[in-house]
Protein backbone atom coordinates (compact mmCIF):
# COMPACT_ATOMS: atom_id res chain seq x y z
CA UNK A 1 0.00 0.00 0.00
CA UNK A 2 2.96 2.57 1.04
CA UNK A 3 5.17 1.63 -1.29
CA UNK A 4 2.97 2.46 -4.69
CA UNK A 5 2.99 5.64 -2.64
CA UNK A 6 7.05 5.97 -3.66
CA UNK A 7 7.08 6.20 -6.91
CA UNK A 8 4.20 8.65 -7.68
CA UNK A 9 5.79 11.25 -4.59
CA UNK A 10 9.15 11.11 -6.00
CA UNK A 11 6.90 12.07 -9.80
CA UNK A 12 5.21 14.80 -8.04
CA UNK A 13 8.08 16.05 -5.80
CA UNK A 14 10.20 16.05 -9.53
CA UNK A 15 7.07 18.37 -10.92
CA UNK A 16 6.68 20.67 -8.37
CA UNK A 17 10.71 21.42 -8.03
CA UNK A 18 10.65 21.80 -11.96
CA UNK A 19 7.30 24.11 -12.13
CA UNK A 20 8.87 26.52 -9.07
CA UNK A 21 12.84 26.52 -10.10
CA UNK A 22 11.59 27.06 -13.59
CA UNK A 23 8.97 29.44 -13.13
CA UNK A 24 11.62 30.95 -10.81
CA UNK A 25 13.97 31.83 -12.96
CA UNK A 26 11.80 33.13 -15.89
CA UNK A 27 9.98 35.27 -13.36
CA UNK A 28 12.97 36.45 -12.03
CA UNK A 29 14.44 37.87 -15.61
CA UNK A 30 11.43 40.25 -16.25
CA UNK A 31 10.75 40.80 -12.24
CA UNK A 32 14.22 42.31 -10.92
CA UNK A 33 14.12 44.35 -13.63
CA UNK A 34 10.70 45.39 -13.13
CA UNK A 35 11.61 46.36 -9.21
CA UNK A 36 14.29 47.95 -10.33
CA UNK A 37 12.56 50.36 -12.90
CA UNK A 38 9.76 51.01 -9.98
CA UNK A 39 12.46 52.10 -7.48
CA UNK A 40 14.47 53.87 -9.67
CA UNK A 41 11.61 55.82 -11.54
CA UNK A 42 10.34 56.91 -8.32
CA UNK A 43 10.07 60.45 -7.01
CA UNK A 44 13.71 61.69 -6.21
CA UNK A 45 15.30 58.52 -7.83
CA UNK A 46 17.91 58.59 -10.10
CA UNK A 47 15.49 57.75 -13.24
CA UNK A 48 12.81 59.77 -11.72
CA UNK A 49 9.75 59.39 -13.96
CA UNK A 50 5.93 59.91 -12.30
CA UNK A 51 4.53 59.12 -15.20
CA UNK A 52 6.14 56.25 -16.10
CA UNK A 53 6.45 54.51 -12.41
CA UNK A 54 2.79 54.88 -12.08
CA UNK A 55 1.77 53.45 -14.91
CA UNK A 56 3.99 50.54 -14.17
CA UNK A 57 2.84 50.56 -10.48
CA UNK A 58 -1.24 50.34 -11.24
CA UNK A 59 0.07 47.46 -13.58
CA UNK A 60 1.55 45.67 -11.35
CA UNK A 61 -1.18 46.18 -8.48
CA UNK A 62 -3.69 44.94 -10.77
CA UNK A 63 -2.04 41.45 -11.73
CA UNK A 64 -1.00 41.20 -7.66
CA UNK A 65 -5.22 41.97 -6.87
CA UNK A 66 -6.22 39.10 -9.08
CA UNK A 67 -6.47 35.50 -6.80
CA UNK A 68 -3.97 32.87 -8.45
CA UNK A 69 -6.76 30.18 -8.65
CA UNK A 70 -8.86 33.18 -10.69
CA UNK A 71 -5.67 34.28 -12.93
CA UNK A 72 -4.52 30.84 -13.91
CA UNK A 73 -7.99 30.37 -15.02
CA UNK A 74 -8.27 33.77 -16.53
CA UNK A 75 -5.51 34.02 -18.78
CA UNK A 76 -5.70 30.41 -20.17
CA UNK A 77 -6.02 31.51 -23.96
CA UNK A 78 -2.79 33.32 -23.23
CA UNK A 79 -1.59 29.99 -22.16
CA UNK A 80 -2.23 28.51 -25.34
CA UNK A 81 -0.70 31.18 -27.22
CA UNK A 82 2.62 30.55 -25.20
CA UNK A 83 2.89 27.20 -24.54
CA UNK A 84 0.15 25.61 -27.12
CA UNK A 85 -1.86 23.82 -24.75
CA UNK A 86 -3.91 25.08 -21.47
CA UNK A 87 -2.91 21.38 -19.69
CA UNK A 88 0.18 20.25 -18.18
CA UNK A 89 3.51 21.26 -16.02
CA UNK A 90 3.98 23.47 -18.58
CA UNK A 91 1.07 24.98 -19.17
CA UNK A 92 0.78 25.52 -15.17
CA UNK A 93 3.97 28.09 -15.55
CA UNK A 94 2.78 30.43 -17.27
CA UNK A 95 0.26 32.05 -14.67
CA UNK A 96 2.62 30.92 -12.48
CA UNK A 97 5.23 33.25 -13.94
CA UNK A 98 2.40 35.60 -14.56
CA UNK A 99 1.93 35.76 -10.43
CA UNK A 100 6.03 36.17 -9.71
CA UNK A 101 6.81 38.95 -11.81
CA UNK A 102 4.60 41.49 -10.15
CA UNK A 103 5.55 40.44 -6.61
CA UNK A 104 9.25 39.96 -7.40
CA UNK A 105 8.76 43.52 -8.74
CA UNK A 106 7.32 44.42 -5.28
CA UNK A 107 9.77 42.53 -3.06
CA UNK A 108 12.75 43.93 -5.44
CA UNK A 109 11.67 47.55 -4.83
CA UNK A 110 11.18 46.97 -0.86
CA UNK A 111 14.17 45.87 -1.05
CA UNK A 112 16.33 48.88 -3.34
CA UNK A 113 14.64 51.46 -0.46
CA UNK A 114 17.08 50.10 2.45
CA UNK A 115 19.58 51.73 0.40
CA UNK A 116 20.41 54.95 1.80
CA UNK A 117 20.56 57.82 -0.37
CA UNK A 118 23.65 58.81 0.30
CA UNK A 119 25.17 56.07 -0.98
CA UNK A 120 24.06 56.95 -4.31
CA UNK A 121 25.02 60.49 -4.05
CA UNK A 122 28.14 59.37 -3.47
CA UNK A 123 27.97 57.53 -6.31
CA UNK A 124 27.05 60.11 -8.53
CA UNK A 125 30.18 62.20 -6.87
CA UNK A 126 32.27 60.12 -8.68
CA UNK A 127 30.83 60.39 -12.06
CA UNK A 128 28.26 57.22 -12.12
CA UNK A 129 26.34 56.31 -14.73
CA UNK A 130 22.57 55.44 -13.78
CA UNK A 131 22.95 52.10 -15.07
CA UNK A 132 26.37 52.23 -13.00
CA UNK A 133 24.53 53.16 -10.14
CA UNK A 134 21.78 50.29 -10.39
CA UNK A 135 24.45 47.82 -11.05
CA UNK A 136 27.40 48.57 -8.86
CA UNK A 137 25.24 50.47 -5.74
CA UNK A 138 21.55 49.65 -5.92
CA UNK A 139 22.20 45.68 -6.22
CA UNK A 140 25.06 44.64 -4.48
CA UNK A 141 24.24 46.65 -1.65
CA UNK A 142 20.70 45.17 -1.44
CA UNK A 143 21.68 41.40 -2.60
CA UNK A 144 20.93 40.07 0.73
CA UNK A 145 17.30 41.52 1.41
CA UNK A 146 16.72 40.70 -2.16
CA UNK A 147 17.86 37.25 -1.46
CA UNK A 148 15.88 36.92 1.64
CA UNK A 149 12.86 38.62 -0.48
CA UNK A 150 13.07 36.10 -2.84
CA UNK A 151 12.98 33.39 -0.97
CA UNK A 152 9.32 34.39 0.15
CA UNK A 153 8.68 34.99 -3.27
CA UNK A 154 9.92 30.79 -4.26
CA UNK A 155 7.89 29.70 -0.90
CA UNK A 156 4.82 31.18 -2.41
CA UNK A 157 5.23 29.57 -5.65
CA UNK A 158 5.34 26.23 -3.86
CA UNK A 159 1.53 26.83 -2.30
CA UNK A 160 1.01 28.48 -5.82
CA UNK A 161 2.00 25.35 -7.85
CA UNK A 162 -0.09 23.27 -5.68
CA UNK A 163 -3.49 24.82 -6.92
CA UNK A 164 -1.72 24.87 -10.69
CA UNK A 165 -2.79 21.06 -9.81
CA UNK A 166 -6.12 22.00 -10.45
CA UNK A 167 -5.38 22.70 -14.33
CA UNK A 168 -3.53 19.59 -14.44
CA UNK A 169 -0.52 20.98 -13.52
CA UNK A 170 0.71 17.53 -11.57
CA UNK A 171 3.21 17.94 -8.99
CA UNK A 172 2.38 17.32 -5.11
CA UNK A 173 -0.87 19.45 -4.91
CA UNK A 174 -1.77 17.75 -7.75
CA UNK A 175 -1.24 14.56 -6.16
CA UNK A 176 -2.93 14.78 -2.73
CA UNK A 177 -6.04 16.74 -4.01
CA UNK A 178 -6.69 13.18 -6.51
CA UNK A 179 -5.30 10.67 -4.40
CA UNK A 180 -5.81 11.81 -0.81
CA UNK A 181 -9.26 13.32 -1.54
CA UNK A 182 -10.48 12.18 -4.12
CA UNK A 183 -9.82 8.13 -3.59
CA UNK A 184 -9.97 8.59 0.19
CA UNK A 185 -6.66 8.08 0.67
CA UNK A 186 -5.58 9.82 3.69
CA UNK A 187 -1.99 8.73 4.02
CA UNK A 188 -0.94 10.10 0.40
CA UNK A 189 -2.17 13.24 1.74
CA UNK A 190 -0.16 12.92 4.93
CA UNK A 191 2.97 12.52 2.86
CA UNK A 192 2.74 15.04 0.53
CA UNK A 193 2.08 17.74 2.93
CA UNK A 194 5.09 16.33 4.88
CA UNK A 195 7.27 16.86 2.09
CA UNK A 196 6.12 20.04 1.69
CA UNK A 197 6.70 21.37 5.09
CA UNK A 198 10.37 20.06 4.56
CA UNK A 199 10.53 21.45 1.12
CA UNK A 200 9.55 25.05 2.51
CA UNK A 201 11.87 24.59 5.48
CA UNK A 202 14.60 24.29 3.23
CA UNK A 203 14.25 27.05 1.05
CA UNK A 204 13.35 28.92 4.11
CA UNK A 205 17.00 27.39 5.36
CA UNK A 206 19.08 27.66 2.11
CA UNK A 207 17.40 31.41 1.81
CA UNK A 208 18.31 32.33 5.20
CA UNK A 209 22.10 31.43 5.19
CA UNK A 210 22.81 32.65 1.77
CA UNK A 211 21.28 36.17 2.88
CA UNK A 212 23.33 36.04 6.04
CA UNK A 213 26.31 35.15 4.01
CA UNK A 214 25.88 37.88 1.66
CA UNK A 215 25.05 40.41 4.28
CA UNK A 216 28.48 42.59 5.62
CA UNK A 217 26.23 45.31 7.25
CA UNK B 1 39.57 77.52 -8.36
CA UNK B 2 36.23 77.53 -7.47
CA UNK B 3 33.52 80.22 -8.32
CA UNK B 4 29.87 80.41 -7.79
CA UNK B 5 28.23 83.35 -9.44
CA UNK B 6 24.95 84.32 -7.86
CA UNK B 7 23.73 80.79 -7.05
CA UNK B 8 20.37 80.57 -6.28
CA UNK B 9 18.11 77.19 -5.24
CA UNK B 10 14.94 77.05 -4.65
CA UNK B 11 12.69 73.74 -3.93
CA UNK B 12 9.20 72.75 -4.23
CA UNK B 13 7.28 71.77 -0.71
CA UNK B 14 3.85 71.37 0.07
CA UNK B 15 3.96 74.57 1.38
CA UNK B 16 5.14 76.30 -1.59
CA UNK B 17 8.38 77.17 -3.14
CA UNK B 18 10.93 77.21 -0.29
CA UNK B 19 14.69 79.56 -1.31
CA UNK B 20 17.18 77.32 0.15
CA UNK B 21 19.95 79.87 -1.44
CA UNK B 22 19.19 83.47 -2.07
CA UNK B 23 21.83 84.41 -4.45
CA UNK B 24 25.44 83.39 -2.77
CA UNK B 25 28.49 84.84 -4.96
CA UNK B 26 31.89 83.04 -3.86
CA UNK B 27 35.23 82.50 -4.64
CA UNK B 28 37.95 80.26 -3.80
CA UNK B 29 41.25 80.27 -4.81
CA UNK B 30 43.38 77.19 -5.39
CA UNK B 31 45.43 75.37 -2.68
CA UNK B 32 43.30 77.10 -0.44
CA UNK B 33 41.04 75.34 2.47
CA UNK B 34 37.65 77.25 2.78
CA UNK B 35 35.22 76.77 5.41
CA UNK B 36 31.29 77.37 4.84
CA UNK B 37 29.61 77.30 8.44
CA UNK B 38 26.07 78.03 9.25
CA UNK B 39 23.50 76.45 11.24
CA UNK B 40 21.49 73.44 10.09
CA UNK B 41 19.10 74.64 7.50
CA UNK B 42 21.30 77.96 6.54
CA UNK B 43 21.71 76.00 3.07
CA UNK B 44 25.37 75.41 3.11
CA UNK B 45 24.39 71.32 2.70
CA UNK B 46 22.76 72.55 -0.74
CA UNK B 47 25.75 75.24 -1.37
CA UNK B 48 28.19 72.37 -1.70
CA UNK B 49 26.08 70.27 -3.93
CA UNK B 50 25.81 73.04 -6.22
CA UNK B 51 29.44 73.12 -6.52
CA UNK B 52 29.28 69.22 -7.93
CA UNK B 53 26.04 69.93 -9.10
CA UNK B 54 24.16 67.24 -7.36
CA UNK B 55 21.83 69.91 -6.58
CA UNK B 56 21.52 71.74 -10.09
CA UNK B 57 21.22 75.81 -8.99
CA UNK B 58 18.05 77.27 -9.94
CA UNK B 59 19.66 80.06 -11.53
CA UNK B 60 23.57 81.25 -11.55
CA UNK B 61 26.85 80.13 -12.73
CA UNK B 62 29.41 77.22 -11.40
CA UNK B 63 32.99 77.51 -12.25
CA UNK B 64 35.57 74.75 -11.47
CA UNK B 65 38.74 75.15 -12.82
CA UNK B 66 37.80 77.58 -15.40
CA UNK B 67 35.04 75.05 -16.75
CA UNK B 68 31.37 76.11 -15.80
CA UNK B 69 29.48 73.03 -14.76
CA UNK B 70 25.90 74.76 -15.33
CA UNK B 71 26.27 74.73 -18.92
CA UNK B 72 27.18 71.12 -19.15
CA UNK B 73 25.18 68.18 -20.32
CA UNK B 74 24.72 65.00 -18.14
CA UNK B 75 27.90 63.13 -19.59
CA UNK B 76 29.96 66.56 -19.60
CA UNK B 77 29.07 66.71 -15.76
CA UNK B 78 30.01 63.32 -15.29
CA UNK B 79 33.40 63.61 -16.28
CA UNK B 80 33.95 66.84 -14.70
CA UNK B 81 33.07 65.35 -11.78
CA UNK B 82 36.01 63.10 -11.32
CA UNK B 83 37.79 65.77 -10.58
CA UNK B 84 35.73 66.77 -7.70
CA UNK B 85 35.84 64.25 -4.52
CA UNK B 86 33.94 64.49 -1.92
CA UNK B 87 33.48 63.16 1.57
CA UNK B 88 30.53 62.89 3.65
CA UNK B 89 29.25 63.13 7.44
CA UNK B 90 27.66 59.50 7.36
CA UNK B 91 30.66 58.00 5.14
CA UNK B 92 28.23 56.82 2.39
CA UNK B 93 30.50 53.36 2.09
CA UNK B 94 29.73 50.49 0.21
CA UNK B 95 28.94 48.16 2.92
CA UNK B 96 28.96 45.17 0.77
CA UNK B 97 32.57 46.20 -0.24
CA UNK B 98 35.54 45.64 1.49
CA UNK B 99 37.60 49.32 2.28
CA UNK B 100 39.83 47.97 -0.79
CA UNK B 101 36.99 48.15 -3.09
CA UNK B 102 35.46 51.05 -1.68
CA UNK B 103 38.73 52.77 -2.42
CA UNK B 104 38.77 51.13 -5.75
CA UNK B 105 35.25 51.89 -6.95
CA UNK B 106 35.59 55.15 -8.55
CA UNK B 107 38.60 53.88 -10.76
CA UNK B 108 36.45 50.70 -11.40
CA UNK B 109 33.35 53.53 -12.58
CA UNK B 110 35.91 54.85 -15.13
CA UNK B 111 36.39 51.71 -16.24
CA UNK B 112 40.57 51.19 -15.32
CA UNK B 113 41.98 47.89 -15.56
CA UNK B 114 42.92 45.19 -12.18
CA UNK B 115 46.76 46.21 -11.92
CA UNK B 116 46.13 50.22 -12.72
CA UNK B 117 43.81 50.19 -9.60
CA UNK B 118 45.74 48.46 -7.55
CA UNK B 119 48.78 50.65 -8.46
CA UNK B 120 46.40 53.73 -7.08
CA UNK B 121 44.80 51.59 -4.01
CA UNK B 122 47.77 50.80 -2.33
CA UNK B 123 49.29 54.48 -1.47
CA UNK B 124 45.88 55.60 -0.94
CA UNK B 125 45.73 52.89 1.58
CA UNK B 126 48.62 54.06 3.30
CA UNK B 127 48.22 57.67 2.93
CA UNK B 128 45.10 56.82 5.57
CA UNK B 129 46.95 54.41 7.36
CA UNK B 130 44.56 51.55 6.45
CA UNK B 131 46.82 49.04 4.68
CA UNK B 132 46.15 46.21 7.58
CA UNK B 133 42.40 46.96 6.96
CA UNK B 134 42.31 46.56 3.09
CA UNK B 135 40.43 43.64 3.14
CA UNK B 136 37.78 44.50 5.75
CA UNK B 137 34.10 45.70 5.49
CA UNK B 138 33.38 49.39 6.38
CA UNK B 139 30.93 47.57 9.40
CA UNK B 140 33.82 46.29 11.11
CA UNK B 141 35.82 49.80 11.15
CA UNK B 142 35.30 52.94 13.66
CA UNK B 143 33.74 55.83 12.50
CA UNK B 144 37.43 57.62 12.29
CA UNK B 145 38.30 54.41 10.17
CA UNK B 146 35.73 54.90 7.88
CA UNK B 147 35.72 58.36 7.19
CA UNK B 148 39.22 57.85 5.94
CA UNK B 149 37.85 54.88 3.74
CA UNK B 150 36.00 57.84 2.10
CA UNK B 151 39.07 60.57 1.98
CA UNK B 152 41.26 57.50 0.16
CA UNK B 153 38.13 57.34 -1.84
CA UNK B 154 37.78 61.15 -2.42
CA UNK B 155 41.23 61.01 -3.94
CA UNK B 156 41.43 58.12 -5.78
CA UNK B 157 40.29 59.72 -9.11
CA UNK B 158 43.17 61.92 -8.24
CA UNK B 159 40.44 65.55 -8.00
CA UNK B 160 41.32 69.15 -7.77
CA UNK B 161 39.03 69.87 -5.43
CA UNK B 162 37.69 68.50 -2.34
CA UNK B 163 34.37 68.53 -0.98
CA UNK B 164 33.79 67.89 2.61
CA UNK B 165 29.94 68.18 3.86
CA UNK B 166 29.73 67.53 7.89
CA UNK B 167 32.87 65.68 7.24
CA UNK B 168 33.78 65.26 11.21
CA UNK B 169 30.21 65.82 12.56
CA UNK B 170 29.32 62.05 13.16
CA UNK B 171 32.84 61.19 14.82
CA UNK B 172 34.25 62.37 18.63
CA UNK B 173 36.53 64.98 19.45
CA UNK B 174 39.58 63.17 19.35
CA UNK B 175 38.98 61.63 15.97
CA UNK B 176 37.86 64.68 14.54
CA UNK B 177 41.27 66.31 15.29
CA UNK B 178 42.99 63.26 13.40
CA UNK B 179 40.90 63.68 10.54
CA UNK B 180 41.00 67.53 10.13
CA UNK B 181 45.29 67.08 10.37
CA UNK B 182 44.60 64.27 8.06
CA UNK B 183 42.68 66.82 5.24
CA UNK B 184 44.99 69.96 6.09
CA UNK B 185 48.31 67.00 5.03
CA UNK B 186 46.43 66.21 1.95
CA UNK B 187 45.70 69.48 1.45
CA UNK B 188 49.28 70.73 1.37
CA UNK B 189 50.78 67.07 0.28
CA UNK B 190 48.73 67.58 -3.05
CA UNK B 191 47.85 71.21 -3.44
CA UNK B 192 44.39 70.40 -3.09
CA UNK B 193 41.28 73.19 -3.07
CA UNK B 194 39.10 72.38 -0.30
CA UNK B 195 36.01 73.25 0.78
CA UNK B 196 34.62 72.86 4.51
CA UNK B 197 31.14 72.64 5.49
CA UNK B 198 30.51 72.47 9.17
CA UNK B 199 28.54 73.93 11.59
CA UNK B 200 31.25 73.89 13.98
CA UNK B 201 33.57 77.07 14.44
CA UNK B 202 36.12 74.15 15.86
CA UNK B 203 36.79 73.57 12.73
CA UNK B 204 37.12 76.29 11.02
CA UNK B 205 39.28 77.36 13.52
CA UNK B 206 41.44 74.39 13.36
CA UNK B 207 42.24 73.87 9.30
CA UNK B 208 40.69 76.46 7.50
CA UNK B 209 41.91 79.94 5.79
CA UNK B 210 39.01 81.43 5.20
CA UNK B 211 35.82 81.05 6.05
CA UNK B 212 32.09 82.35 4.51
CA UNK B 213 29.48 82.34 7.20
CA UNK B 214 26.35 81.57 5.39
CA UNK B 215 22.84 82.31 7.28
CA UNK B 216 19.18 81.79 5.52
CA UNK B 217 20.27 81.23 2.48
CA UNK B 218 22.74 84.51 2.19
CA UNK B 219 26.57 84.61 3.11
CA UNK B 220 26.22 87.04 6.13
CA UNK B 221 30.21 87.69 6.30
CA UNK B 222 33.15 86.38 4.70
CA UNK B 223 37.22 86.81 4.72
CA UNK B 224 40.18 85.07 6.32
CA UNK B 225 39.78 83.09 9.30
CA UNK B 226 41.92 85.38 11.54
CA UNK B 227 39.87 88.30 10.25
CA UNK B 228 36.32 87.03 11.28
CA UNK B 229 37.92 85.35 14.50
CA UNK B 230 39.17 88.45 15.39
CA UNK B 231 36.46 91.30 13.76
CA UNK B 232 33.13 89.67 13.33
CA UNK B 233 31.05 91.90 11.94
CA UNK B 234 27.62 90.24 11.82
CA UNK B 235 25.43 88.76 15.04
CA UNK B 236 25.36 85.27 13.54
CA UNK B 237 29.14 85.41 13.40
CA UNK B 238 29.39 86.73 17.09
CA UNK B 239 27.36 83.70 18.33
CA UNK B 240 29.52 80.62 16.49
CA UNK B 241 32.67 82.85 17.85
CA UNK B 242 31.94 82.85 21.43
CA UNK B 243 30.97 78.86 21.39
CA UNK B 244 34.85 78.89 21.19
CA UNK B 245 35.90 82.72 22.73
CA UNK B 246 33.81 82.62 26.05
CA UNK B 247 32.32 85.78 26.28
CA UNK B 248 30.94 85.70 29.66
CA UNK B 249 32.11 88.04 32.61
CA UNK B 250 34.67 86.00 35.31
CA UNK B 251 33.03 84.17 37.92
CA UNK B 252 33.80 87.08 40.68
CA UNK B 253 31.75 89.54 38.65
CA UNK B 254 28.60 86.88 36.64
CA UNK B 255 25.31 88.35 37.64
CA UNK B 256 25.98 92.00 38.74
CA UNK B 257 25.17 94.64 36.82
CA UNK B 258 27.06 96.44 34.40
CA UNK B 259 26.71 99.68 34.12
CA UNK B 260 28.39 102.56 31.77
CA UNK B 261 28.21 104.97 34.42
CA UNK B 262 31.56 104.84 36.77
CA UNK B 263 30.92 104.15 40.56
CA UNK B 264 32.90 103.92 43.25
CA UNK B 265 34.93 100.80 44.42
CA UNK B 266 33.38 99.31 40.68
CA UNK B 267 35.79 97.53 38.30
CA UNK B 268 35.96 99.07 34.85
CA UNK B 269 36.18 96.03 32.71
CA UNK B 270 38.01 95.73 29.32
CA UNK B 271 38.45 93.25 26.61
CA UNK B 272 41.71 92.86 25.27
CA UNK B 273 41.95 91.40 21.59
CA UNK B 274 45.84 90.83 20.77
CA UNK B 275 46.67 89.31 17.30
CA UNK B 276 49.77 87.98 15.36
CA UNK B 277 53.02 89.58 17.46
CA UNK B 278 51.28 92.10 19.06
CA UNK B 279 50.44 89.31 21.06
CA UNK B 280 54.08 89.24 22.78
CA UNK B 281 53.72 93.38 23.85
CA UNK B 282 54.26 94.08 27.19
CA UNK B 283 51.09 96.31 26.72
CA UNK B 284 49.90 96.18 30.14
CA UNK B 285 53.37 95.43 32.34
CA UNK B 286 53.74 99.05 30.33
CA UNK B 287 50.21 100.77 31.87
CA UNK B 288 50.70 99.28 35.13
CA UNK B 289 54.31 100.94 35.17
CA UNK B 290 52.62 104.38 33.73
CA UNK B 291 49.69 104.49 36.10
CA UNK B 292 50.69 103.00 39.65
CA UNK B 293 47.34 104.58 40.69
CA UNK B 294 45.33 102.05 38.88
CA UNK B 295 44.79 98.47 40.04
CA UNK B 296 45.09 96.34 37.32
CA UNK B 297 43.36 92.86 37.75
CA UNK B 298 43.92 90.42 35.55
CA UNK B 299 40.58 88.28 35.36
CA UNK B 300 40.91 86.10 32.33
CA UNK B 301 43.62 85.48 29.80
CA UNK B 302 44.20 83.02 26.95
CA UNK B 303 46.73 82.87 24.20
CA UNK B 304 45.62 80.59 21.20
CA UNK B 305 46.49 80.00 17.60
CA UNK B 306 44.87 80.34 14.68
CA UNK B 307 46.92 78.32 11.96
CA UNK B 308 50.19 80.01 12.58
CA UNK B 309 48.80 83.26 13.94
CA UNK B 310 48.95 83.93 17.62
CA UNK B 311 45.65 85.15 19.02
CA UNK B 312 45.23 86.15 22.59
CA UNK B 313 42.30 87.01 24.69
CA UNK B 314 42.45 88.90 28.12
CA UNK B 315 39.96 90.64 29.97
CA UNK B 316 41.06 93.06 32.95
CA UNK B 317 39.36 94.61 35.47
CA UNK B 318 40.72 98.10 36.45
CA UNK B 319 39.73 100.29 39.55
CA UNK B 320 41.32 103.81 40.99
CA UNK B 321 41.13 107.40 40.75
CA UNK B 322 38.32 107.79 37.87
CA UNK B 323 40.46 110.10 35.62
CA UNK B 324 43.54 108.07 36.32
CA UNK B 325 41.58 104.80 34.80
CA UNK B 326 40.61 106.80 31.84
CA UNK B 327 44.07 107.23 30.76
CA UNK B 328 45.19 104.05 31.43
CA UNK B 329 42.05 103.10 29.31
CA UNK B 330 43.15 105.60 26.32
CA UNK B 331 46.42 104.30 26.51
CA UNK B 332 45.72 100.61 25.50
CA UNK B 333 43.30 102.07 23.07
CA UNK B 334 46.28 104.11 21.96
CA UNK B 335 48.03 100.63 21.19
CA UNK B 336 47.77 98.07 18.43
CA UNK B 337 45.72 96.08 19.92
CA UNK B 338 41.71 95.48 19.80
CA UNK B 339 39.79 96.59 23.03
CA UNK B 340 36.06 96.48 23.97
CA UNK B 341 34.50 98.21 26.97
CA UNK B 342 32.36 95.89 28.99
CA UNK B 343 31.23 98.73 31.70
CA UNK B 344 32.02 99.47 35.13
CA UNK B 345 30.99 96.32 37.78
CA UNK B 346 31.16 95.41 41.40
CA UNK B 347 32.22 92.45 42.47
CA UNK B 348 30.24 90.21 44.47
CA UNK B 349 32.35 90.30 47.54
CA UNK B 350 32.96 93.50 47.39
CA UNK B 351 28.96 94.69 46.75
CA UNK B 352 28.58 92.17 50.11
CA UNK B 353 29.76 95.24 52.96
Amino acid sequence: MFTDMIPLLTKALGETVYMVVVSMVIASIVGIPLGVLLHTTGKGQILESPGFNKCLGTIVNVIRSIPFIILMVAIIPLTRMIVGTAIGTSAAMVPLVIASIPFIGRQVETSLKEVPYGLIEAAQSMGATPFQIIWKVLLPESRASITAQLTTVIISLVGESAMAGAIGGGGLGDLAIRYGYQRFRPEVMVATVVILIILVQLVQLVGNTLAKKLDKK
Amino acid sequence: MIKLSHIEKTYDSPSGPVKALKGIDLEIARGEIYGIIGLSGAGKSTLVRCINMLERPTSGQVFVDGKELTKMSASELREARKDIGMIFQHFNLLSSATVYENIAFPLKLAGAAADEIEKKVQPLLKLVGLEAKAHQYPSQLSGGQKQRVGIARALASEPKVLLCDEATSALDPQTTKAILELIRDINRKLQLTVVVITHEMQVVKDICDKVAVIDKGVIAEQGSVIDIFTNPQQPITKEFISVLLSNDLPAAFRGSIVSQEPAPDAYLLVRLTFIGERADDPVIAGMIRNFPEVETTMLFGNLDQIRSTPFGRMIIGLTGPHERVQEALAYLQAKDLKEEVIGYVHRHDSTAH
